[in-house]
C-alpha cells in the first residue's frame, strides 16, 4: 500500500543533475574523447591541404598558373612545367579506363547476373584478392613478364593498328602503352566488385518483368537491370579512374620515365606520380622540391574532384560502396 | 520473325559467353599472377633470406632481415596512429553521431581514402623529415599511419552498427549508462568484425612503397632507430627490381613472393572469417 517510489531519485533541477550524472558515468567524457578522434579526420585533411599549399610556395610564385602548361622539366636549368607529367598520368589512365571499363563491367555483368550463387562468390573472392595485391608487385611483373611479351607482341600490334600515329615510333619495351595496360590490371577489380554489387542491388521484378514480355536474358540484362544500375557502374569507373590516376608504383617501373610529349603510346613518358616517386627523395633546393610538392598538389586536386563526383553517384544508387 | 527471333538468341549467347570470357580473364589474371610469383620466388627462397643483411654488390647470397624488421616497425607504427583514432571515430559515427557533422566526416573519411597514397607520403614528409632535416621510420610510420585512417573508421562504424540494437537497449534498461554499454556490450559484441578490419588494413598498407620513398627512405644495414631511416619489403622490392644486377632481382621475386603471401593470406583469413560471420547473422 506503500506509495510508489519513483519520485525519490527524480532529479531536481533537470538539466544541471543531468550533465552532473552523465559526466559522471563517463558519457560526456566518451562523448568528447570519441568526437575528436572523428573530428581529427577533417584536422588531418586540412591540414594536408594546408601542408601541400605551403610547401608549395616556392614553385608557385614563381611559375604561377603557367606551370600548368610549361612543356620543360629541367632541374638543372631550375625550369618547372607540369605539363608532360600531366599528359602522362592523363594518356595512361585513359588507356587503362579503355580496358578495364568493358572487361570489368562485363564480368560484373556475368557474376551479378549470370554465373550460379556458389561459383559467383568464389570468383569475386577470387577477384577482389587481386585488388589486395601490393602495386609494387604488380609493377614488378609488369617489368618482368609483360614487357617482354609485349615487346615480342609488338609486330603483330603493328601491323594491325601501325597506320594510326599512336602505334608510330620505335618500341623499347617502356611506353605509356605498358604503363595502361599495367594499371588496368590494377583497377579491374574495382570496377567488378562495386558494378556487381551495384547490379546485385536492382529489385528483381524489373528483370521478371523484361523476361515476362518476352525478353532474352542479355535483352533483360542490356536494357533493363544496366540502365537501371547505370549511376552506380559510372560511379565505379570514377572511383578506378581516380585509383589509376594516383597509382605509382607500377607506372614508374613501366612508364620509361622520360619527360616528354609524344602522340605515340609506344614512346616512353612520364607521370605526376611517377616523378615524385623518383626525384623527391634527391631533390635539392627549395624551388625543385616546391615544384615536386605542386605536382602533388595537382593530383591531389584530380583525385579529389574525381573522387567526390563517384562517391556522390555512388551512393545514391546503394550505401556499399562508400567504405572501399 | 522467326530470323529475327533466331537472331536474338544469337546475340544473347553471344554477349553471355563474352560476359563469362570476361571473368575468366580477370580471374586468370590473378591465378597467373600467383602462379608466376610461386615459380620464380619460392624457388630461390632461403633461410637466408629472412635472417641475413642484404649482401653487397656482385657477392651471391645475403637476405633481407633488416627490411622484414623495418616494415614490421612501421606497420606497428601505423597501428599506434591508425588504430586508436580510426577505432574511436567509428564509435563516434556509429553511437553518437549526429546528422550533419557525421555526414561531414564521412564524406572528408571517403576522400581522404581517395588521396594517393604518394601524396601522404609528401605530407609525412613536410610534417617530420622537414623539421628534423633527416629521413626516419617515425616519418614512414605517420605516412601509413594516416593511410591507414579512413578505412580504420569505416570499418569500425559499419561492424559496430551490425550489432543489433536489441543488445543496447537491454545493457540500458538494466541501467547500465550510454557509454558503459557501447564499452561493455556493444564493441565486445562487434570485436572480431573490428580486429579483422584492421588486419586487412595492415595488409594493405604493408605493401605500400610509394610514400615510403622519401620518409622511411630504406637503409642497407640494420636501421639504428626509430628515428633513423630503415628498410623495408615493398621498397626493397623497388629498388631491387629496378637495378641492372641479376642477384638483386631474384632477391626482389623471393621477396615480392613472402610479401604477397602475407598479404593474401591475411586477406583470405580476415575474408573467410567475415563471410562465416555473415552467415552466422543471417
Amino acid at each position: 500500500m506503500s506509495a510508489p517510489a519513483t519520485t525519490i531519485d527524480a532529479p531536481p533541477e533537470g538539466r544541471a543533475r543531468s550533465l552532473w550524472k552523465r559526466l559522471r558515468d563517463g558519457d560526456e567524457i566518451a562523448h568528447t574523447v570519441t568526437f575528436l578522434c572523428a573530428f581529427a579526420v577533417i584536422a588531418v585533411t586540412a591540414l594536408l591541404v594546408f601542408e601541400l599549399y605551403r610547401n608549395s610556395e616556392p614553385s608557385r610564385l614563381k611559375f604561377g598558373w603557367s606551370f600548368l602548361w610549361t612543356k620543360t622539366w629541367d632541374p638543372v636549368a631550375g625550369k618547372f612545367g607540369a605539363l608532360p607529367f600531366i599528359y602522362g598520368t592523363i594518356v595512361t589512365s585513359a588507356l587503362a579506363m579503355i580496358i578495364a571499363i568493358p572487361l570489368g563491367v562485363g564480368a560484373a555483368i556475368f557474376l551479378a547476373e549470370l554465373a550460379p550463387p556458389g561459383i559467383s562468390s568464389a570468383l569475386t573472392f577470387l577477384i577482389e584478392l587481386l585488388a589486395a595485391v601490393p602495386s609494387v608487385i604488380i609493377g614488378f611483373l609488369g617489368f618482368f613478364v609483360l614487357l617482354p611479351a609485349l615487346l615480342r607482341a609488338e609486330p603483330y600490334i603493328r601491323s594491325a593498328l601501325g597506320w594510326t600515329p599512336l602505334f608510330s615510333g620505335p618500341f623499347y619495351g617502356v611506353s605509356f602503352f605498358t604503363a595502361g595496360v599495367v594499371l588496368s590490371v590494377m583497377i579491374v577489380p574495382f570496377i567488378i566488385s562495386i558494378s556487381r554489387e551495384v547490379i546485385l542491388s536492382v529489385p528483381s521484378d524489373q528483370r521478371e518483368a523484361a523476361l515476362a514480355l518476352g525478353a532474352t536474358r542479355w535483352e533483360s540484362t542490356w536494357d533493363v537491370v544496366v540502365p537501371f544500375a547505370r549511376k552506380g557502374i559510372v560511379g565505379s569507373i570514377f572511383l578506378a579512374l581516380a585509383r589509376s590516376l594516383g597509382e605509382t608504383m607500377a607506372v614508374t617501373m613501366v612508364i620509361g620515365n622520360d619527360p616528354k610529349i609524344s602522340a605515340s603510346l609506344f614512346a616512353p613518358g612520364y607521370s605526376i606520380a611517377a616523378v615524385i616517386a623518383n626525384e623527391f627523395a634527391e631533390a635539392t633546393g627549395d624551388l625543385y622540391q616546391g615544384a615536386l610538392i605542386e605536382l602533388g598538389l595537382v593530383l591531389f586536386a584530380l583525385t579529389i574532384i574525381i573522387n567526390g563526383a563517384a562517391r556522390i553517384l555512388v551512393v545514391s544508387t546503394t550505401r556499399k560502396g562508400t567504405s572501399q | 520473325m522467326t530470323w529475327n527471333k533466331a537472331r536474338r538468341k544469337t546475340v544473347n549467347v553471344f554477349m553471355l559467353a563474352l560476359t563469362g570470357l570476361c571473368t575468366v580473364f580477370a580471374a586468370g589474371t590473378l591465378v597467373y599472377i600467383l602462379g608466376y610469383l610461386f615459380v620464380h620466388g619460392a624457388s630461390s627462397l632461403s633461410w637466408n633470406f629472412f635472417t641475413k643483411l642484404p649482401a653487397p654488390v656482385g657477392e651471391a647470397g645475403g637476405g633481407m632481415a633488416n627490411a622484414i624488421l623495418g616494415s614490421a616497425k612501421l606497420l606497428l607504427l601505423a597501428s599506434c596512429v591508425g588504430v586508436p583514432i580510426g577505432f574511436l571515430g567509428g564509435v563516434y559515427l556509429a553511437e553518437f553521431g549526429g546528422s550533419g557533422f557525421s555526414s561531414a566526416v564521412r564524406y572528408t573519411t571517403d576522400l581522404l581514402n581517395g588521396v594517393p597514397s604518394i601524396v601522404m607520403g609528401i605530407f609525412a614528409y613536410a610534417l617530420i623529415v622537414v623539421p628534423q632535416k633527416h629521413f626516419s621510420t617515425f616519418a614512414g610510420g605517420l605516412a601509413l599511419g594516416v593511410i591507414m585512417l579512413p578505412i580504420a573508421i569505416r570499418s569500425s562504424e559499419e561492424f559496430l552498427r551490425n550489432v543489433p540494437l536489441a543488445l543496447r537497449e537491454g545493457a540500458m534498461a538494466l541501467g547500465a549508462s550510454k557509454s558503459k554499454a557501447i564499452f561493455t556490450v556493444v564493441i565486445p559484441a562487434a570485436k572480431a568484425g573490428i580486429i579483422t578490419g584492421i588486419m586487412l588494413n595492415l595488409a594493405r598498407v604493408a605493401g605500400e612503397t610509394a610514400p615510403l620513398l622519401f620518409t622511411a627512405f630504406g637503409n642497407r644495414f640494420w636501421s639504428p632507430g626509430w628515428n633513423q631511416p630503415t628498410a623495408a619489403l615493398p621498397e626493397m622490392i623497388f629498388r631491387y627490381s629496378i637495378s641492372a644486377y641479376d642477384d638483386w632481382h631474384q632477391q626482389a621475386w623471393s621477396a615480392g613472393f613472402v610479401l604477397l603471401v602475407l598479404v593474401l593470406g591475411v586477406n583470405i583469413v580476415a575474408r573467410l572469417i567475415l563471410a562465416n560471420k555473415a552467415h552466422v547473422a543471417r
